[in-house]
């Protein structure tokens, strides 16, 4: 059977204790993947070269990253003891994780374009000063001197399973000179694998690398021993590292589209948007818009959105016409549809999705469970189902004042906030609980590649330091 | 033909190990049943059972008339009713077990942890663990009876231990709560201690741990360097892929590894030796006749499971000091088969049972 090793420093090392991955549908294993002990992470780690990208200039590993996304899209690469093609990559990805064919094509072309673009991602984050900084350690901007030193000695990322297309966040770390140690998600080891194997064959060194597919335990001992990292999970998950300046959460987006006032009584012209913004990716991202805020016409806005949600059905994951992922575990879905069961057995908030579709949300195919979209009509803000998020199609619809959204909205990764009312946009503008503010009729998913994503990587990495140097 | 010598050397040594647990069973039976030598609870008890022990109990598998042990029995006192009126006079230590919520199970002791370990001692190599040598104790203390069994190992061998205190349920309450930086530096607290006397005694040339307590040290020093010979590792879950990761890297393939697995209810269980063919798996035999271990259905207990299954173990405790019939543990792992070392079942790949609502916080101790 297939086997994904560890990579320790970049070498494939097999461990006495794997896990297996089957198949969504069939149950078939597909691959058997090396399960790192915690100690392994933590000695591994300590005896990292953190220097070991510094012998290349940001340019010459923005090149080698370049010509990794060709690598990543086209290339066959190295997979434990054998080799990976493109298809056999988007067949197993898709294999595992229950997402559609097609979807997993989309995200790998978004990892794609974030090692093709490099140079703008990377631009985005840094706000487009010489780069050449980097290199030197310091250097003149617009006439003013700029220096920076690396604290994010050896950077980690603890990912997930839900969507390839996260993996674009952690990937500039390499041309910012940190060496990366992944922990990938259970089900999806493959995007970082493949991600890694195409950067080491464009000419990183593979010692810049670590890949430790490990439980909870190893999840922390990166987290504890690298200098600066992602974090990726749900609440409670996120919940310890609060206040962990060197880890960067990336927890629930509790994305919201938000009406004004002014924009209310034209609810129709923003339903496309909306559905698009609820159901993109599957509806399985941090960046899908999880609920609708409006200041009147909630009920209509509900009705029209959940008619549309209804029409996309579980289909097997090779259709075409897929847009929903399987559960791999179908227990999963299980316990998220019971959870929206209860949440609506006080009869004061309805899922008009399935009113419309006629058929329960939790539908299965074979041995495969779905959840199809789900639209509550909630009417109170407070209702319990009105500010949760779930990894489907799903959103709430809430009327409250605009007002008082600013600050009842909660924390909320991206507002798309569909209003010309300068107060309310001043208001969001201001407010800490946001994240990204798109103004006017964006999608929540649609991502800027020059913007940061839940905190600049740069940032996070790096830090300005006062210099003076004597003229010669 | 030497295979078949060997298959039928092991069948008779199972057998002989058979009649020795039914004779001890019978012993131990009858020693704690009588009014004269009993203890006050299996007295009392008895008075509830529809058999007379004494009598009905000939066998290891007659102990099958008892119902299951109750490890509320264990919780609180008075604990002079576990005492055996024959020791009624000697001095009796009290060890616990567990304890970070609630009352903790306790067993009394007044000579069974120095048998027990002098017993195991019999299965360490005096290359690794040399005679007069010196020890670490780097592991539980308190009410654990693991501090002073390792010390009596130690002097047993004819060294000295050095100890240091550490508090599993605070590392327990730490895990919980969620303080995972101050878990740590409680580690870092109980790991300096532990290199100060590593480096202030150079007559220490073995060492006593817990996976992550070695692993913390490993990641300070190499115990190799320091003189050390052998570790005698336990007290929390040991996987495969850990000692694999212990004998390679952190002892370097230099420091003889001994993987342990013991409680204060069983004793302490003998590992079988190391072999690459079990491709690290840890499996452990107990200390027959004086604890014995099978691995059962957790839906029926009564049902011990094929060789290779997973199953929660069964512990049944036969000392004069502790009686302790048909007592379903807080670990699972897999039926293994006798060896010629150990003519009796084993168990690999302990670990907590899964089986609970509340799943068990080992500590990261």
């Amino acid at each position: 059977m297939l086997h994904i090793p560890i990579l320790r420093q970049g070498v494939p090392y097999e461990s006495v204790e794997k896990t297996t991955l089957v198949h969504h549908a069939t149950g078939e294993p597909v691959a058997q993947v090396s399960q790192a002990n915690s100690g392994m992470l933590r000695r591994d780690i300590v005896r990292m070269n953190d220097a070991v990208l510094e012998r290349f200039t940001v340019r010459e590993l923005m090149d080698m990253t370049r010509k990794a996304a060709e690598l990543f899209i086209g290339g066959t690469l190295p997979l434990g003891d054998g080799a990976q093609s493109f298809d056999d990559y988007i067949t197993q990805l898709s294999a595992t994780t229950g997402m559609p064919i097609g979807y997993c094509r989309r995200n790998a072309q978004k990892i794609h374009k974030v090692l093709d673009d490099i140079e703008e991602v990377v631009t985005g984050l840094t706000r487009g000063f010489d780069l050449s900084i980097l290199d030197s350690g310091y250097g003149k901007h617009d006439g003013r001197t700029l220096s920076f030193y690396r604290e994010g000695r050896i950077f980690g990322a603890v990912l997930p399973s839900n969507s390839p297309g996260v993996h674009s966040l952690w990937i500039p770390a390499a041309v910012l000179k940190a060496p990366i140690v992944l922990k990938p998600g259970r089900e999806e080891p493959w995007t970082p694998y493949r991600v890694i194997e195409a950067l080491a064959a464009a000419g990183v060194p593979r010692e810049a690398f670590g890949f430790y597919p490990t439980d909870h335990g190893g999840a922390g001992e990166l987290l504890r021993s690298v200098n600066r990292s992602m974090l990726f999970g749900g609440g409670a998950t996120v919940k310890p590292y609060e206040n962990d300046p060197a880890v960067e959460l990336h927890g629930p987006g509790y994305s919201k589209i938000i009406l004004g006032a002014d924009a209310a009584d034209d609810w129709e012209k923003y339903v496309d948007v909306m559905v698009g913004s609820i159901e993109a990716n599957g509806g399985r991202s941090c960046i899908n818009c999880s609920a609708i805020w409006t200041p009147k016409h909630g009920a209509k806005i509900a009705g029209a959105v959940a008619k549309k949600l209804a029409q996309r059905k579980a289909l097997p994951t090779d259709d075409p016409d897929a847009v929903l992922a399987a559960f791999a575990n179908p227990v999963v879905a299980e316990q998220i549809d019971a959870a929206i069961t209860q949440g609506l057995r006080d009869g004061s908030a309805v899922d008009l999705a399935e009113k419309h579709r006629g058929t329960p949300r939790l539908a299965r195919i074979g041995r495969c469970a779905f959840l199809q979209p789900a639209l509550i009509w909630c009417g109170d803000r407070e209702h319990p189902l009105a500010n949760r998020e779930f990894l489907f199609p799903y959103a709430s619809v809430v009327e409250c004042p605009t007002a008082e959204m600013p600050s009842t909205i909660g924390p909320s990764l991206i507002v798309t906030a569909i209003t010309k009312d300068q107060t309310l946009i001043k208001a969001l503008m201001d407010s800490p609980h946001v994240d990204r503010l798109n103004v006017g009729a964006i999608p929540t998913f649609q991502i800027s590649w020059d913007q940061p994503h839940e905190g600049n990587l740069f940032e996070h990495l790096y830090r300005q330091r006062a210099f003076q140097i004597e003229a010669a | 033909m030497s295979e078949s010598n060997t298959a039928g050397n092991l069948t008779d040594k199972v057998q002989s190990a058979k009649e020795r647990l039914d004779a001890h069973t019978r012993e131990t039976v009858a020693w704690h049943f009588d009014p004269a030598t009993g203890c006050p609870f299996w007295l009392e008890y008895a008075k509830t059972l529809d058999f007379d022990p004494r009598k009905d109990v000939q066998s290891y598998a007659d102990l099958n008339k008892f119902p299951w042990f109750e490890d509320e029995w264990l919780r609180g006192g008075p604990v002079r009713r576990w005492v055996p009126k024959a020791f009624a006079d000697k001095p009796v230590y009290v060890f616990e077990t567990g304890g970070s919520t609630g009352i903790p199970k306790s067993r009394i002791n007044i000579n069974d942890f120095r048998t027990d370990y002098e017993n195991f001692s019999d299965t360490l190599s005096d290359a690794a663990f040399p005679r007069g040598a010196d020890w670490l104790m780097l592991g539980p203390s308190g009410p654990r009876r693991l501090r002073l069994a390792i010390e009596h190992l130690c002097q047993h061998r004819g060294g000295i231990s050095f100890c240091v205190d550490m508090d599993p349920r605070w590392v327990v309450k730490l895990i919980k709560s969620g303080r995972v930086r101050e878990m740590h530096e409680y580690k870092d607290h109980v790991v300096n201690q532990g290199l100060t006397l590593l480096k202030a005694h150079e007559g220490i040339q073995c060492v006593f741990t817990t996976p992550k307590l070695l692993e913390a040290l490993c990641e300070r020093v190499s115990l190799a360097k320091l003189g050390i010979k052998g570790v005698f590792c336990g007290g929390t879950q040991l996987t495969a892929q850990f000692h694999r990761f212990a004998r390679e890297e952190l002892l370097e393939g230099k420091v003889e590894f001994v993987p342990t697995y013991g409680n204060t209810l069983m004793g302490l269980a003998c590992h079988k030796p190391f072999d690459p063919a079990d491709n690290y798996s840890v499996i452990y035999h107990a200390p027959l006749p004086r604890a014995v271990t099978h691995v059962v259905d957790p839906d029926e207990p009564d049902r011990i499971v094929e060789y290779g299954e997973l199953g929660r173990v069964r512990l049944t405790t036969l000392t004069k000091e502790f009686f302790m019939p048909r007592f379903l543990e807080r670990d699972e792992g897999v039926r293994t088969p006798p060896c010629a070392k150990y003519p009796w079942d084993g168990v690999g790949d302990v670990r907590p049972f899964s089986g609970f609502a509340t799943p068990i916080i080992e500590g990261v101790y």
